[in-house]
């Protein structure tokens, strides 16, 4: 078997497909155990408020209830959710109590858990639970986020939370000196992941060994294990903590939850094994939300549309706690604002506010879908203003090949700055433009009235980073059988990771496919592991795998060589056998006679960046303000292709989620902080017939140079774009009425408002 | 989200299912296909303590079209108005309206009846009956009952039927072949409740003229009801452009609409009118 | 407040079923919990998302909308009713070959109503199914390659030429 790159680029067929595809997932609520209880948390109706009694009885006394649970059952001081992210002793106290004590602080704060005998009795027992809390005045907008007169916590004397400052060159001079100047102000809505699977637990103790099993979790395993091992006082090596099949994650699923110390900690207090699956109406509550931003941004331009700086300041809600990762976002809003732009000063201020609603998390291309928005927003308007074509004027600003590695802003609050890696971000625009018939279609399309309806185009350049450090762990067995088991401390979120996985580990063994299993997600496999974030798994885990491939096939060839009696350096390891001179041979089965194994780990401090364009065209009907997207194209570098199949589809799923959020999606709060938008009824998915002409053309022209695959993160890149490509494809359409969409989500009402405030003499004729 | 507590039970006889309604002191449910209690349970909205099902009462599952009209039996699903292909003619405006009701599997279980009892003020089927001056036959403790349409809804969600009453047949007039008619309505996404809707016809009488116009709006108030301004702006008229402006303007000023989270009173109010608009156009081509 | 016990009967995948069921028991739990069948996913439990798909008397319906006493006397397909023991079927080959799932939780909802829909009209056109398939939710795939994957497996589904 030769060295030849066999599978990595090649559009594998999925091997999980064929489990799932035939009702065989294992999903956290497939699994039961002996004797297994249910629960089910009692969240509170309020969004501010002091709790002054919690009377229990009634719920106890129903038949079948094992034990009805709050923070004084718990003990006080109740844990608290870690930080994962930027963690700093100014957030620590921010933190959320796995249970709420004396004071809730958003609809849906857990306040009582209960446990019986089946879901349906535990929520009888919700139900006959008094709850006595004293209101206090909400925190729902960002008004009384900063006005302050109301707080989320007294003793910070604020609602504000974190800042996040980006900082490059000298903005204010860039600005006083520049010949075209505009501000504007944006805002994106509140809205999330949403997978479709709840997310759940089933945690089990065992009494006799002090042990601990947690299944259902997922994302990070070992992060979840470290924070239960202080929040339950158990040494790290008496908790396994083993995600099952995943129904989707996009950021918000596997992240730390009250819930992932509720459901252990009930499970030791009954000692019961305890079952938890979130139902539709706590997941929208109670999963983290995220996007919720508001943007006051200013570009800079000399006359020939050369970008000079962008500056603004930024308010992000963080709802009522600082949540595991929930700082990703305000960050991310003011690091990466430039984008995939030479931006030679920059100043971005972000301000991350408390409020009295669901907190924050990461969804998918966290603080970049918002801040995409703002600056391809910015660029159209100022490509219009100065008389130069939108595609041009892109094209002027692209950061150059020959400029890599870029540098982005600094943060000044973490030290902490950032570069893009490589890449020719020219090339992918013009095969954007190309795939698309750009130029045709503007020429036949954009901004016309045709047949009752608006054409509008839309372009939109990006970057998507990947690859979070600080590093990846891999283990790797020869078992008995001559077939090798890889441990990856990457997770499955439903990305399709075991066949991915399996491709680099197959190429890089040189062995086939079917010879290799991994496993993944789980406490047990490997010393240490950092999971899927950040769309890093494929980099990070596959980088991994490829180092400690290389180790294992080191000590394979040593093994060999002490049975033929030669140097490592002589055996040849082909077609499943190690082959030394004089045609000595021995399978991989009786090599593995003697245990070999080995755990590595690959090593990261860099990031890699993805990137590319996507083109739109789109019809408005003014009558209705309703948007139908006509089509839309996706054109994305990623270094290198592992499996084209998985990465073209999530791409197109990617920018289907951005057309939910952009269009459809929005959790809504009134004013006393009540969600009203807690059913799939009122939080509107896309469906099968809303987007339908979508193709993602995704290429792997210029490897990464910071890892050995040359491989890219990605797979949140997809969204990006949406909500920036749409607003402006829209100004586009509706340019007679002069009209600029600032707000998300673009819902037909606020489209036609747009429309019907630009005429006001045929509205009233 | 688990079902509260309640008992079931099955009866064979409608008699007998109005007693175990009756027995309850209002406390009863019916249920047939389930599509629209179920979620109300699930989310614990309501919570009787008796659900009597329908299943086994027989002859209320039939589609019968005669020279007097159309009867529907109240347990006449949404597919079974798809498949029949009699309405193609004998109500082309009832197939027209069902096939924006919801999606695929609801339309295999949901029915009639339990939509117009249900009354939700953006759902077709109310909508339907109110536009289509339908008789409802209600049949309860104290006897039967055959109420017009436009007199049954109340409010959202509300209706005069009584709790010991199940509604057993829509009835409908005879739909002359032909009438002319239009019917649009406004979704965020296919199959949701509509954000409005309209239902219109009228005859031609011998000069080309419109008469007996019926315009009916849906998710415009708090009930489907009918609108005469622009019924009145139809009538007598060759339902040319002016015609068609005049009754979408008529529309605007008939309707109250409400204003929530997906949208303004104000936004609602134009998008009947334009809806209408559109749906007499098509009236016309037809 | 009570609840009531009733004896149900009736056949899942072909095997019959008689057992006892609260009277609050929604389909999908007992197909799940009691019968242990967990292909059959729920996403919502108020009838939006479609992942508890299932066919009952040959009709796709939502198992999450329907009381398991209501199934008695009645034939129940899950998704295990309409797989292999090894192997996939067409649509299930057609499903993998276009990549029409990621995580897989929507899956055996999509496979049921697509199941239905071309065992009654295998000749529908993308249109069509993308009416029906707007009755299930996927978070994942954007649903592009789900409607080429049930286009394709509509070949075998169509009964010859001549039979």
């Amino acid at each position: 078997m030769s060295k030849a790159n066999r599978f990595v680029g090649s559009p594998v067929e999925r091997l999980e497909d064929l489990r799932l595809l035939r009702g065989r997932g294992r999903f956290v609520d497939d699994l039961t155990a002996e004797g297994v209880l249910n629960a089910v948390i009692l969240r509170s109706p309020v969004a501010h408020g002091i709790i002054k009694g919690i009377d229990t009885s009634a719920a106890l006394a129903i038949p079948g209830v094992v034990a009805v649970l709050t923070a004084e059952e718990i003990g006080r001081p109740v844990p608290t959710i870690p930080i994962r992210l930027f963690a700093s002793k100014l957030t620590e106290p921010l933190e959320q109590p796995c249970i709420a004590d004396r004071k809730v602080r958003y609809v849906g704060e857990p306040v009582v858990l209960v446990i019986a005998e089946s879901q349906a009795i535990a929520e009888d027992a919700c139900d006959a639970v008094v709850l006595d809390i004293e209101t206090l005045p909400p925190v729902v907008t960002r008004e009384a986020a900063e006005k302050g007169q109301s707080l989320l916590f007294d003793e910070l004397g604020t609602n504000r939370c974190a800042r996040f400052t980006a900082i490059k060159g000298d903005a204010d001079d860039a600005f006083r000196n520049a010949a075209y100047r505009r501000r504007e102000r944006f805002g994106v809505h509140r809205h999330t992941a949403v997978f479709m699977e709840g997310r759940g637990l089933l945690a089990e103790w065992f009494e006799e060994e002090g042990k601990l099993v947690v299944q259902g979790g997922a994302k990070v395993p070992f992060a979840t294990r470290k924070a239960l091992s202080k929040q339950m006082n158990l040494p790290e090596d008496k908790i396994e903590v083993h995600e099952a099949d995943t129904g989707g994650g996009f950021g918000s699923r596997g992240e730390f939850y009250p819930e992932d110390f509720l459901i252990p900690f009930a499970a030791r207090y009954v000692g019961k094994p305890i079952k938890w699956v979130e139902d539709r109406r706590e997941h929208l509550a109670c999963s983290n939300h995220s996007r919720e931003t508001e943007v006051e941004a200013e570009i800079a331009c000399d006359k020939n549309g050369m970008v000079l700086g962008l500056r603004g300041t930024a308010f992000v809600d963080s709802g009522a706690y600082v949540r595991t990762n929930g700082l990703i976002n305000p960050r991310n809003v003011s690091q990466f604002m430039s984008g995939p732009y030479h931006v030679p000063n920059i100043n971005i201020v972000t301000d991350f506010y408390l409020s009295n609603k669901g907190p924050v998390g990461t969804y998918r291309g966290p603080g970049r879908y918002e801040t995409d928005y703002v600056r391809e927003r910015l660029f159209d308007m100022a490509a219009n203003d100065l008389g130069i074509d939108r595609v041009e004027f892109r094209r002027r600003n692209l950061v150059r090949e020959d400029q890599m590695p870029y540098q982005l802003p600094q943060i000044v609050e973490t030290k902490s700055g950032d570069e893009l890696d490589s890449g020719n971000y020219e090339v992918t625009l013009d095969q954007c433009l190309a795939e698309f018939k750009w130029a045709e279609k503007v020429e036949k399309y954009d901004g016309k009235l045709i047949d009752g309806r608006y054409h509008g185009l839309g372009l939109h350049c990006f970057i998507e980073g990947g690859a979070a450090g600080p590093k990846e762990n891999a283990r790797l067995v020869l078992e008995k059988s001559g077939n090798v088991s890889v441990y990856v401390g990457s997770s499955q979120v439903g990305q399709g990771v075991v066949t991915v996985l399996t491709q680099i580990a197959a190429d890089a063994l040189e062995m086939p496919m079917d010879k290799i299993a991994i496993f993944h997600g789980s406490t047990t496999g490997t010393k240490e592991g950092f999971g899927s974030f950040h769309s890093r798994s494929t980099v990070m885990g596959g980088s991994a795998i490829v180092v400690a491939a290389a180790s294992l096939q080191k000590l394979m060839r040593e093994a060999a060589g002490r049975r033929f009696n030669c140097a490592p350096g002589e055996v040849t390891l082909e077609d499943g056998k190690a082959q030394g001179p004089g045609g000595k041979s021995l399978t991989f089965a009786e090599l593995a006679e003697e245990d070999i194994s080995i755990e590595e780990s690959f090593f990261n401090h860099k990031h890699t960046w993805a990137y590319g364009t996507h083109a739109t065209h789109i019809a408005v009907d003014p009558q209705t303000g309703q948007v139908e997207v006509l089509e839309y194209v996706a054109v994305e570098d990623v270094g290198r292709m592992v499996n084209p199949l998985t990465l073209g589809g999530q791409a197109v799923g990617a920018i289907v989620q951005g057309l939910g959020g952009t269009f459809l999606e929005h959790l809504i709060y009134d004013g006393e902080g009540q969600l009203l938008t807690g059913t799939f009824a009122d939080y509107l998915l896309p469906t099968a017939g809303d987007f339908p002409r979508i193709r993602a053309i995704m290429t792997g022209n210029y490897p990464s140079p910071i890892n050995p695959l040359g491989v890219k993160g990605a797979g949140e890149g997809g969204i990006i774009p949406v909500g920036g490509i749409m607003a402006n494809a829209i100004a586009s359409a509706l340019r007679s009425f002069n009209v600029q969409p600032l707000e998300l989500p673009l819902s037909p009402p606020r489209i036609w408002k747009l429309i019907d405030d630009a005429r006001p003499a045929e509205a009233a004729e | 989200m688990k079902l509260p507590p309640f008992e079931y039970a099955c009866p064979a006889t409608l008699d007998e299912a109005i007693a175990l309604l009756a027995s309850r002191d209002g406390d009863a449910k019916a249920i047939s296909g389930g599509q629209s209690l179920m979620p109300i349970l699930a989310f614990r909205l309501a919570s009787p303590s008796l659900l009597v099902d329908l299943k086994k009462l027989k002859g209320l599952d039939q589609i019968k079209i005669d020279a007097s009209g159309i009867t529907l039996g109240a347990k006449v699903s949404w597919r079974q108005i798809e498949d029949d292909k009699r309405l193609a003619t004998a109500h082309p405006l009832l197939q027209e309206m069902i096939s924006h009701v919801a999606h695929y599997q609801i339309r295999n279980r949901g029915t009639v009846g339990g939509s117009i009892a249900h009354a939700d003020p953006a759902a077709e089927m109310p909508g339907f009956s109110v536009t289509c001056d339908a008789k409802i036959v209600v049949k309860g403790s104290s006897g039967e009952r055959i109420i017009p349409a436009g007199e049954f809804f109340e409010g959202p969600l509300m209706t005069v039927l009584e709790a010991d009453e199940l509604i057993t047949e829509i009835r409908l007039p005879p739909w002359p072949a032909a009438r002319r008619w239009g019917m649009l309505e406004f979704a965020r996404r296919r199959g949701d409740f509509a954000m409005g809707g309209v239902a219109v016809f009228y005859d031609l009488d011998a000069q080309g003229r419109a008469v007996d116009a019926h315009v009916g709006v849906i998710g415009a108030g708090s009930i489907p009801h009918r609108v005469p301004g622009a019924e009145a702006a139809i009538n007598g008229t060759t339902v040319d452009e002016t015609a068609i402006l005049a009754a979408a303007k008529a529309a605007a000023a008939g309707v109250e609409p409400l204003t929530d989270i997906h949208a303004s009173a104000a936004y609602r109010r134009n998008l009947i009118s334009v809806l209408l608009e559109r749906a007499l156009r098509a009236a016309v081509a037809r | 407040m009570p609840t009531s016990k009733h004896r149900a009967v009736f056949e899942v995948n072909g095997k019959a079923v008689d057992i006892e069921v609260e009277s609050r028991t929604t389909l999908s739990d007992c197909l799940r919990h009691q019968l242990r069948l967990t292909g059959t996913h729920v996403g919502c439990e108020h009838g939006v998302c479609g992942a508890c798909t299932i066919i009952i008397d040959g009709a796709a319906v939502r198992s999450c909308l329907t009381l398991a006493v209501q199934a008695d006397g009645s034939q129940i397909t899950t998704v295990e009713g309409i797989s292999f023991d090894e192997g996939l079927t067409p649509l299930q080959t057609a499903f993998r070959k276009h990549h029409a799932l990621q995580c897989g939780f929507c899956t055996p909802g999509m496979l049921m109503t697509a199941h239905a829909l071309l065992t009654e009209n295998p000749d529908v056109d993308e249109e069509g199914i993308r009416h029906v398939l707007s009755g299930n939710i996927c978070r994942c795939t954007g649903y592009i390659p789900i409607i080429q994957a049930v286009l394709e497996a509509r070949a075998a589904y169509k009964k010859p030429e001549n039979a």
